[in-house]
């Protein structure tokens, strides 16, 4: 079965690279979205069937623990599983994810075999 | 705080901040873009100069310490870091190409900052303002001073600069804001 993907992240550039990434990996990846913070990823989640969501953590507007926060409050959205990419990496971020119920975390630069990865590792979890 | 004066930290010396500079500029570079870098010897600078046509990508750090750190570079590298990032190719300056300069600065100093953090404590740091443009200089307005590394890039020189200081001294004379003229 494919999952469709939500990608969350203000540099245009970085969504280019995750929708080339997940375009060409093997893994059943459905559709792709793209939105540019939070709150735009909270209106592509209402209009949409997403079973991962591929987050930034700074970013306007609504951050990417902002977001991840409302999607665990949503008994429609919490078993969505969010992957934070970001160049965030102090410790205390990467504690608030994971306690927020981040299910990976991938800091900037990243390999497309990271992104594989924790994406496999996700879509696995979910079956 | 006048011109001729700058302020040089005694807390986190140029040749420390160049160190974790070249480390993470390294490191971004070759696994976001497979490309190689060659550091060259660092500069102390008084501000942000860019001749004909350059890009300047600046982030602010907000903490215990105050200040800035940027990439700047030619118009023609701009595209090539584009191109190799987005695998696409690039004739002139546009959204994409600063946008992949914007984010290239984001890694190379977001990194540098979580490597400074056991000395300089946790940071905050803004999303980056890029600027294209031709001739501008851009200086911090109480003086402090940069810490530049120049890179050699496919037959170009870019250069990472950060500017740092305790906040209670940026503080005691003005917040360092920058400052941008051209011709």
């Amino acid at each position: 079965m494919q999952m469709n993907v939500l990608v969350v992240d203000d540099s245009a550039a970085i969504r280019k690279i995750l929708v080339r990434v997940l375009a060409q990996t093997d893994l059943p990846i459905g559709q792709i979205h793209e939105a540019g913070d939070g709150m735009e990823a909270l209106k592509k989640l209402e209009s949409n069937s997403v079973g991962l969501v591929l987050a930034d953590i700074n970013m306007p507007n609504m951050d990417g623990l902002q977001l991840l926060n409302r999607l665990q409050a949503s008994a429609e959205w919490k078993h969505v599983p969010v992957i934070m990419i970001t160049t965030e990496g102090s410790p205390a971020k990467v504690l608030e994810a994971v306690q927020l119920g981040a299910k990976g975390y991938v800091r900037k630069p990243f390999t497309v075999e990271q992104i594989k990865e924790k994406i496999s590792t996700c879509m696995k979890d979910a079956q | 705080m006048h011109e001729g004066c700058p302020i040089a930290s005694p807390y986190f010396p140029p040749a420390e901040i160049a160190a974790l500079v070249i480390e993470n500029t390294e490191k971004v570079f070759s696994v976001m873009l497979g490309m190689n870098v060659a550091p060259q010897p660092m500069q102390v600078q008084m501000s942000v100069e860019a001749d004909g046509n350059s890009i300047v990508s600046i982030l602010g750090f907000a903490g215990a310490w105050s200040g800035a750190g940027c990439v700047s570079c030619s118009s023609e590298l701009a595209r090539k870091i584009a191109a190799s990032m987005l695998m696409a190719e690039y004739d002139s300056v546009d959204d994409d190409v600063l946008d992949a300069i914007g984010e290239i600065t984001n890694m190379v100093i977001g990194n540098f900052k979580d490597a400074a953090a056991p000395m300089l404590g946790h940071l905050g740091l803004s999303t980056p303002t890029v600027i294209f443009g031709r001739n501008f200089r851009a200086r911090n307005l109480n003086g402090q001073i940069w810490t530049a590394v120049p890179f050699e890039c496919d037959g170009e020189i870019f250069e990472v600069k950060v500017c740092l200081v305790p906040t209670n001294e940026a503080s005691s004379t003005t917040q360092p804001s920058l400052v941008v003229s051209g011709s």
